[in-house]
């Protein structure tokens, strides 16, 4: 499993996401409240670019008149027919037996440790001074 | 669920298809209010300005959108130079003509002007908007070809303006929408299907519309959710009028095209109106054929929403009952419940049916090649 660096950690600030191609796949990393996630961008219904959907909650309901919403900014919702995914898993809430969007893990590193190895660097040029965002593929 | 979404390994499933198509439903908009002021006589623009439109129902502007997606509307789908989804001709192209291998696109422009109260002000607003269409549209891409859009309450001057757009190969059906003042079969509604035989023009019926009436028969719903299968419910009541006031039976060179409401239900009702009429036929003895035979021999159908059965066998029934020679292949882009051409069909269909549902079924209808 190689390891790419993807940015360095102020330029995915909480609340933003980053689109990028890594050995031909079309993925989406995202910063929700300082932890991170990496999606592919490419949705299991009819092939969106899911990840360029808004953030949203979950609206959920044990008994008819009660509304719980939760996951607040977790879930994503595909730009064209609007089915939810959750971030954390790429789980659908449709259909979750069947339809889940491929996660990839994704987190922080430290400079030093990622000029060492074993990373790809993507796109930038990286420094041991900062932190960089890594994601698992 | 859905057949044609089983798990594929990725590299097995292209995003775009190289299968040329026929796109018999795509929605153009204006990119701001006054798009149509040069089509208009000054007379409407101060009207519009002074008094607006004033519909048989409200929320006429805003089908309370978002409805699920802003404007109803595919979220990536805003033209880069600004405007609401559909307005830029660049943009299409680019997103859903070109990666689609298009060769025929059919406008269906919607909020046009029709289900206006002022029929005056609604033919004014029809008329430009097929101008509109020529300039904006189908002058500037020779794929795309419009509907004529027509002041539907007043079937005297919507028969006036097919008249005068006969001939004109930018235009290639005559566009009402399902929900109107009164079923489609009546009266006031024939002008319109006699000028479109004349010209030699399908009429389609695009689900919505704005004639006042509640989407379901027993009245407003609570949630979009039901007014997206209460389209199916509208074009099911428009189709039995047009059968049983015998417009079929009056025009019978006319062709009908149902758009976005489905097309799972025709047997159904084909079956439950052949079985009434065996028992009822005295009661509208202008209706001389069993209903089925006017909607197999006069009905087309556009595709999207496709029908997502559980079991793939269930959909082929279905079209097997409505003929692989009658379904027009359709995206409804830019709206949110867009239909992806390349995952739209399942697998195992013939080679002839597929070229048939994706292109030749509309070149043939439309009569463009
Ligand atoms: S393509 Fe994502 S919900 Fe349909």
């Amino acid at each position: 499993m190689a390891r790419h660096v993807i940015a360095p950690v102020d330029e995915l600030p909480p609340g933003t996401r980053k689109f990028l191609e890594i050995e031909g796949r079309p993925i989406a990393v995202f910063n929700i409240k300082g932890e991170y996630f990496g999606l592919l961008n490419r949705c299991p219904h009819q092939g969106a670019a899911l990840c360029e959907g808004p953030l949203i909650g979950l609206a959920q309901s044990k008994t008819p008149g009660e509304i719980e919403y939760t996951k607040l900014g977790e879930i994503i919702r595909c730009p064209w027919h609007g089915w939810e995914f959750d971030v954390r898993t790429g789980q659908s809430y449709c259909d979750p037996r069947r339809f889940r969007v491929k996660a990839y893990p994704a987190h922080v590193e430290p400079g030093a440790s990622v000029v060492k190895g074993p990373y790809v660097a993507e796109t930038i040029p990286v420094t041991v001074e900062s932190d960089y965002v890594v994601v698992e593929l | 669920m859905n057949v044609q979404f089983r798990e594929r390994t990725e590299s097995a499933s292209p995003l775009t298809t190289t299968t040329a198509i026929a796109d018999c439903d795509i929605h153009p908009a204006r990119a701001n209010r006054t798009e149509l002021y040069p089509y208009l006589a000054k007379r409407w623009q101060h009207h519009l300005e002074v008094y607006g439109v004033h519909a048989y129902q409200g929320m006429m502007e805003g089908p309370p959108y978002p409805k699920a997606q802003p404007n109803a509307s595919r979220r990536d789908a805003y033209p880069p130079e600004g405007g609401p989804q559909g307005s830029s001709l660049s943009f299409m192209q680019k997103q859903l003509l070109d990666p689609n291998n298009v060769q025929l696109g059919v406008l269906n422009p919607l909020n046009s002007g029709q289900g206006i109260r002022n029929h005056e002000l609604s033919a004014a607003l029809c008329s430009a908007i097929n101008d509109w269409q020529i300039d904006k549209w189908t002058s500037k891409d020779k794929r795309l070809k419009a509907s004529i859009v027509v002041g539907n309450e007043d079937g005297m001057t919507a028969a006036a303006e097919i008249r005068e757009r006969a001939g004109d190969k930018n235009f290639v059906q005559v566009l009402l929408l399902s929900r109107n003042v009164e079923p489609l079969g009546q009266r006031r509604y024939w002008p319109i299907y006699q000028a479109a035989e004349e010209a030699g023009l399908p009429v389609g019926v695009h689900a919505f519309g704005f004639g006042g009436n509640p989407i379901t028969p027993s009245g407003w719903p609570s949630y979009y959710i039901e007014e997206m299968v209460g389209h199916s419910q509208c074009q099911q009541s428009a189709l039995a009028s047009l059968v049983l006031e015998g417009v079929f039976e009056r025009f019978p060179k006319l062709k009908m095209v149902m758009i976005e409401a489905g097309f799972g239900w025709a047997p159904s009702l084909a079956w439950r109106l052949d079985k009434a009429w065996q028992r009822l036929r005295s009661e509208v003895p202008h209706v001389k054929r069993p209903p089925s035979e006017y909607i197999r021999e006069q009905v087309w159908w556009t595709t999207q929403p496709m029908e997502d059965p559980e079991r793939r066998e269930d959909l082929f029934d279905v079209i097997k009952w409505i003929g692989w020679d009658r379904l027009l292949f359709a995206t409804d882009y830019p709206h949110w419940d867009y239909d992806e051409p390349s995952r739209v069909l399942p697998a195992g269909v013939s080679e002839a049916n597929r070229a048939a549902f994706y292109l030749g079924n509309a070149q043939k209808l439309y009569g463009v090649s």
